[in-house]
């Protein structure tokens, strides 16, 4: 056991159980996943993706490149460091090889997400951040305090219980502020614009099963701050050298943590490899704690003051060495160690742990992310962040304490202040800086040496394959990687990420970044400070689709539309389709006399015949309507719809188009005139609310003199086209009072009359060609209202139809869906509905475009009508048309495509629309439909194929 | 997200605007004595400034108000937003918000 009996924030006195790769180990409350591996000796964690190789624990927090596992219990979760699963009673997990397994069942756990609105945010509950926080929070200010430990103090966390005191008091000042918030376990992910930031909280992550199903496992927090401080902290970076990828192989601070934190020691004989001298106190506390620890240090000048410990406590120093590489399996055997720079005098030295300390990158990354500018430090080996954000934004954002690149603890304390002061005096709060606690002399007081890798052979000519010097461990890409992109021309470090994928995993650039720069840097003989670094972007960490989905799942994932009279098609088998948001029933299939059920052809056919020869409804509740009030509505209309609609009389109903400025149709449908000052619109299923917004743009940016008020209808209003030659009987009978004659209630009118005792709105409308009455009455009533229809239609054989029946209908009368026989590039000409276009108005929208000359070209495409030679076969919506059934000749002409297509009882056959180059003039030919690879005769004729006189509609 | 002022409403974040292109684009009079080409440019040129641009914007998931926003294409900065009706502002170096 490496578990040391006393020390560390762990609670001995409970014993969690937990299972890593089929084993059973123990840990504590207060342990992660990666510590209590330790604890019980086990450093090879993973196994790599592309090299297979073994693979340990690199860090101890979000930084982790090297460990990763996947949950299995108590719900499979993949791709997770080991370094930030807190540990659980129950815990099961396994090793990756790379790569992870989605779960095979959904995910029964809640994520949501919250708003949270604050002057100031703090990022992260270190020294800076805690002093920053303080400070706002003594000056009234509403703050809010984010951290991803369970614990407040950041990297105090990480030794012998510094200033914990303090920490405690200041987090309990801070919980009872009325004004602030503190979110533990919360990682403050994303920067984007003006002050918002989204952090994701881990809620009930670390209490496994006994997790409360009603909480949220996970929260998004969207944060929206007016100052944002950054006290992000930094993290340690590697050197990089051959087999440094072993397990065993760590971050010296991630040494020091597992000891001081977790009461580990993860090794007995350790080397520590350093180039500054912040490792140097690792290497004396581990010494301390009973590990035989050796320094390797490449510069000869040794501070006086860390010589004397190590002799103090016993420590070998190796002053002027590196490591150049290691040996061991499963777990780092020993280090080969030579002279620095020159690579002599190499040396085998026994160890069971190498620590390594590259120096500290500070975490910018929500700085750059809000498009803050970073410039390099050569001395710090580091690119820090220029105060002030280009672009003169409103929100400050500042970064302070060790992600501005200050070393000192003295210094991070009093920089969280300072910085806090400087956020609330531009928030014109005028604020004194919080008296920070007395700290010891700091004892890390000069920069280290700025070194990526030990000293390598520049070669360009491509990369070694056994190379073994890893930038990014989870990527299994190495230095000879980089090299080669070098070599191959890329000279950006943006194009040299993307080449060698380095930091596009979970490390995103926080340990690798700045060593591909500096190897690129260093081959190309450039100035790192002019080479740069890539752009962060969002995520910081890891954050799973499901957080970031939230509540909007499944059903409330997009809003599913139903029409007051669904729960009726769901009773009567209606099959439905998805219209928008909207199900609609496609058709009723009926119980066949062998037991199953229709088909869609056989329930269209039969649905189709009842409305031509008896008497079908549908629910079209589905409609977009607009209600169009104003004493200027008639003129509005005018201005809107291709024709004249102001002459238009109370209980009159007219069918309209109306076009862009192009010309181009965008919608069609009918008006109904209430009243002088009222009217009623229906537009297309699909585009009520594109409609809606294109009468309000015109409304009120272009004729914000016209008295008109717009207002959706859709949902107050079911609608049910009562249709076919046996409609009237129908109509008459569930509407006593109403005069139904042709004579008294004809085409294009409505009437207002009780149907069921509900007052209705009943229009001579028809989208079939048949007699049809189209009842209109408020949703609440729908469903009354049809079983009334339905109910008095039983006599006659009524029947309800579902959409692709009303489009069978409609295509056999030639009437176009906006949206699939038309598609942005079509004007009413070209549909053959001149008719539809006044002459008489002086300008309506589109008008001027009908007269372009593109649009008076007499090769437009035309809707015509097709029939199948072979009227059994059916035609593809898509479909080209073309003149010449040889098609061994490229290119072949297209001359449109077939844009509807349909089987039909009327018509004895298949049929089809299309929109067909000079259409109108190719009437009677013969022309070809391409389809799976095979040419299909066809003949073009007239749109309209059934009822061309128009015989049918008043019954 | 960025935050974008409805002059009805306040600040609001952008997922609640829908965007309404060059601002100030009047209809012009007697369309039927333009020439083609003098159609199309109405119809289908807009200016592309890098810098300070006046565009309509409709406050589609709030009021369903349009209003006119003055926007730097550079640095996405709403720089002013005024009703429809109202002059462009004159806007000094110091830009207003
Ligand atoms: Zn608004």
């Amino acid at each position: 056991m490496t578990r040391l009996t006393t020390g560390g924030l762990i609670d001995r006195t409970t014993v969690l159980s937990f299972s890593f790769d089929g084993r059973p180990y123990a840990g504590h409350p207060g342990d992660t996943l990666a510590s209590a591996l330790l604890a019980n000796g086990v450093h090879r964690v993973a196994t790599s993706v592309n090299r297979g190789r073994p693979r340990g624990i690199m860090a101890a927090g979000v930084e982790e490149a090297s460990a990763l596992v996947q949950l299995e219990a108590p719900f499979p979760e993949p791709m997770l460091s080991a370094t930030t699963i807190e540990l659980y009673e129950g815990l099961v997990a396994r090793g990756l090889p790379g790569r992870g397994k989605l779960a095979d069942r959904p995910d029964p756990a809640r994520y949501d997400a919250i708003h949270a609105h604050c002057d100031v945010l703090v990022v992260g509950a270190g020294p800076a951040g805690l002093m920053a926080a303080l400070t706002a929070a003594r000056a009234g200010s509403r703050v809010v305090l984010v951290d991803e430990q369970p614990m407040v103090g950041g990297s105090l966390l990480g030794t012998r219980g510094e200033l914990s005191d303090w920490t405690a008091t200041v987090l309990a000042e801070l919980t009872s502020t009325p004004e602030v918030l503190v979110l533990s376990r919360t990682t403050a992910f994303g920067y984007y614009d003006d002050g918002f930031v989204l952090a994701l909280q881990k809620r009930t992550d670390h209490l496994g099963a006994a997790a409360p199903d009603n909480a949220a496992r996970q929260r998004i927090w969207r944060l929206r701050a007016k100052q944002v401080i950054l006290a992000t902290g930094a993290h340690e970076r590697p050197v990089v050298f051959a087999d440094n990828d072993r397990p065993g192989v760590m971050l010296a601070q991630a040494g020091r943590t597992y000891l001081n934190r977790y009461g580990v020691l993860a090794g007995n004989r350790i080397l520590v490899f350093t180039t500054n001298d912040s490792a140097y106190v690792a290497a004396v506390e581990l010494a301390e704690a009973g590990a035989e620890v050796t320094v390797v240090d490449p510069r000869t000048d040794l501070a006086p003051f860390w010589a004397a410990e190590c002799a103090r406590v016993g420590i070998a120093v190796r002053p002027g060495h590196m490591v150049t590489g290691t040996t061991g399996e499963e777990r780092v055997t020993g280090v080969h160690l030579a002279a620095y720079p020159s690579g002599g005098a190499s040396a085998t030295v026994h160890c069971d742990l190498l620590l390594v300390s590259g120096g500290w990158n500070p975490t910018v990354h929500l700085f750059s992310q809000a498009r803050g500018k970073l410039e390099y430090d050569a001395e710090l080996g580091a690119f820090l962040p220029v105060a002030g954000l280009p672009g003169a934004g409103v929100v400050g954002v500042r970064v302070t304490g060790a992600a501005a690149g200050t070393v000192s603890l003295a210094g991070c304390l009093a920089g969280g202040a300072a910085e806090a002061v400087a956020a609330l005096r531009d928030l014109g709060v005028a604020a004194q800086p919080v008296a920070p606690p007395p700290v010891g002399t700091d004892r890390v007081e000069r920069a280290g040496l700025v070194l990526w890798t030990v000293p390598v052979e520049i070669s360009l000519d491509g990369s070694d394959l056994s190379d073994t010097r890893f930038v990014d461990l989870q990527r299994d890409a190495t230095v000879g990687d980089v090299l080669r992109a070098a070599g191959a021309g890329l000279r950006s470090v943006e194009h040299v990420k993307r080449y060698t994928t380095i930091g596009t995993a979970h490390d995103q650039g926080k340990t690798s970044g700045l060593i591909a720069s500096g190897i690129m840097a260093d081959a190309l003989g450039v100035d790192m400070a002019a080479l740069g670094t890539t752009t962060y972007r969002p995520p910081y960490a890891s954050v799973s689709f499901a957080a970031l989905a939230g509540r909007d799942r499944g059903a409330i994932f997009d809003p599913v539309r139903v029409t007051a009279i669904h729960s009726w098609h769901i009773e009567h088998g209606a099959q439905f389709e998805d219209v928008g948001q909207w199900k609609r029933p496609l058709c009723y299939p009926r119980r066949t006399a062998f037991g199953g059920l229709e088909d869609l052809p056989a329930a269209v056919a039969r649905e189709t015949r009842a409305a031509r020869t008896g008497v079908a409804m549908l629910d079209a509740s589905t409609l977009g309507k607009i209600n169009v009030q104003g004493v200027d509505a008639g003129e509005f209309l005018d201005r809107i719809y291709t024709n004249i609609i102001s002459t238009l009389k109370p209980g009159f109903v007219r069918y309209a188009v109306m076009c862009g400025m192009d010309g181009m149709i965008l919608d069609d449908g009918t008006v109904m005139r209430v009243s002088d000052t009222e009217f009623v619109l229906t537009t297309t299923t699909g585009n009520a609310a594109k409609v809606l917004d294109w009468l309000e743009e015109f409304a009120q940016t272009e004729w914000p003199d016209l008295r008109v008020h717009l207002t959706s209808v859709t949902e107050q209003w079911a609608t049910i086209p009562v249709v076919g030659p046996l409609s009237r009987q129908v109509i008459a009978a569930v509407a006593p009072a109403l005069d139904v004659s042709n004579e008294a209630f004809g085409f294009m009118t409505w009437r207002s009359a009780e149907i069921a005792g509900i007052e209705a709105r009943i229009c001579r409308i028809s989208f079939s060609g048949e007699l049809a009455y189209e009842v209109n009455v408020p949703s609440w009533y729908g469903i009354a209202v049809w079983q009334a229809v339905f109910d008095a239609g039983q006599p006659y054989g009524i029947t309800p139809y579902g959409t692709e029946t009303m489009h069978v209908l409609r295509a056999e009368k030639g009437y176009p869906i906006i949206g699939q026989d038309t598609d942005g590039t079509v004007t009413p000409q070209d549909l053959g509905m001149s008719w539809v276009v006044s002459k008489k108005k002086l300008d309506f929208v589109g008008k001027r475009s009908f007269s372009r000359a593109e649009n008076l070209r007499p090769d437009r495409k035309h809707l015509v009508g097709l029939l199948p030679v072979d009227r059994s076969v059916l035609l593809a919506e898509g479909a080209q048309v073309i003149a010449d059934p040889d098609v061994s000749q490229l290119p072949v002409v297209m001359l449109g495509h077939v844009t509807s297509s349909y089987r039909s009882v009327a018509l004895g056959g298949t049929f089809g629309l299309a929109l067909v180059r000079s259409g109108r003039d190719r009437i009677g030919e013969r022309l070809f439909a391409w389809q799976d690879g095979e040419v299909v005769p066809v003949m073009v004729t007239g749109p309209v194929l059934y009822d061309e006189e128009g015989a049918r509609r008043d019954g | 997200m960025q935050l974008i002022s409805c002059p009805w409403c306040g600040p609001r974040e952008e997922a609640e605007y829908h965007y309404g292109g060059q601002a100030h684009v009047a209809y012009p009079h007697d369309v039927g004595a333009m020439s083609d080409a003098d159609w199309a440019d109405y119809l289908f040129f807009r200016d592309n400034p890098r810098g300070p641009f006046a565009e309509r914007w409709v406050h589609a998931a709030g009021c369903r108000r349009w209003f006119n926003a003055v926007r730097d294409t550079g640095t996405h900065e709403v720089l002013a937003v005024y009703r429809i009706g109202e002059p462009q502002p004159e806007l000094g170096t110091q830009a207003s918000r």
